[in-house]
């Protein structure tokens, strides 16, 4: 059980993921560089937010033709696990491992806030913590973060339990108002088909420890661990 | 041989960035535009001559990397060897 952070030029998230899964949950976690393609001694490989390459291009364009990213597909069938927030969400639906794409914010401001996120499919290796209904609170730091999908995919993502969180108030509502970036149907979080990609943009690193104002991203550690723990046969090797 | 590429965003697709810079054109008194959309304009200077097989490439490309195809269109026009892109 080993985590992996990847690192891509302009990455700025990779440390926080590294404190959070060494130091506060005592995981073993290793950096891995977006050039490396050997991610076999990996259970989970995480793509931290930051601004890959400096976004050129597209946000997550050129880091989802990389090296290390091109190797994910092969790690993702053998049943490795990807987490990709932030920026790490956008070089996923770049690299179609994740359907659609993030788009700039509907209101045209970088958006740095805090957000609620309601749980829609809890039957995940790294939701499987938690409940459907369950409202998390994460911060989002994005400026091109904007979830859009045509409607057959939509359709498909609805019929699959493929939309993971989306954006809410407080108390779990799914209002416009509780959209930080225009969202198509509040969208904040998707899974591949097999369950074992997921891309969010809000940052549960960034909410892990009560005195950085919340520890509700934890539970998405806590839920990854346990999956990893329980099934020890996680990784098809 | 240059090229030039064109990525636009996909009809349909709302586009705030070209409705704030309509706004702002409404702003200084141009009312008369209807609609405006922002895009990329991509200049490539390649190896070879013009051909079909060069064309192709150029569209290889666009599918691979310059455009998204979940949001954006293409087009590619070949600028024959030796002449420059004629911008508009």
């Amino acid at each position: 059980m080993k985590f992996g952070v990847v690192i891509f030029p302009g990455t700025w998230s990779d440390c926080d993921f590294h404190y959070v899964i060494g130091e506060v949950l005592h995981q073993p976690v290793r950096y891995v560089w977006h050039r490396d393609t050997d991610l076999s001694e990996y259970d989970c490989v995480i793509l931290p937010g930051g601004f890959s390459y400096g976004d050129y291009l597209r946000a997550g364009a050129v880091a989802g033709r990389s090296p290390v990213v091109g190797a994910l597909g092969d790690f993702v069938a053998r049943g490795g696990l990807v987490l990709g927030s932030c920026n790490g969400f956008q070089i996923l639906c770049e690299a179609t491992l994740l359907p659609g794409a993030l788009m700039r914010n509907e209101c045209l401001q970088y958006r740095c806030q805090s957000t609620h996120v309601v749980v829609e499919n809890a039957e995940l290796p790294f939701t499987r913590g938690l409940r459907p209904g369950q409202v998390l609170k994460m911060p989002i730091s994005h400026g091109e973060g904007k979830y859009y999908a045509d409607l057959e995919t939509l359709r498909h993502l609805k019929a699959r339990n493929r939309i993971v969180f989306r954006y809410c108030t407080e108390v779990g509502e799914v209002t416009k108002e509780a959209n930080p970036n225009g969202s198509v149907e509040n969208i904040a979080g998707v899974v591949n088909e097999e369950g074992t990609v997921l891309g969010l943009m809000p940052h549960p690193e960034r909410a892990a420890e009560a005195a950085v104002g919340g520890t509700d991203g934890l539970l998405l550690f806590h839920s990854l661990i346990g999956s990893l723990v329980e099934d020890g046969s996680f990784l098809k090797r | 041989m240059r090229a030039r590429v064109v990525v636009r965003l996909k009809r349909g697709i709302l586009d705030p960035q070209g409705s704030a810079v309509k706004r702002a054109l409404e702003g200084l008194g141009y009312r008369e535009v209807r609609d405006l959309r922002v895009g990329k304009l991509l200049e490539l200077e390649l190896d070879g001559a013009a051909s079909a097989q060069a064309r192709g490439r150029l569209e290889e490309m666009c599918r691979r990397l310059l455009a998204n195809p979940v949001t954006e269109d293409f087009t590619v026009e070949i600028v024959e060897e030796g002449t420059r892109p004629n911008l508009p």
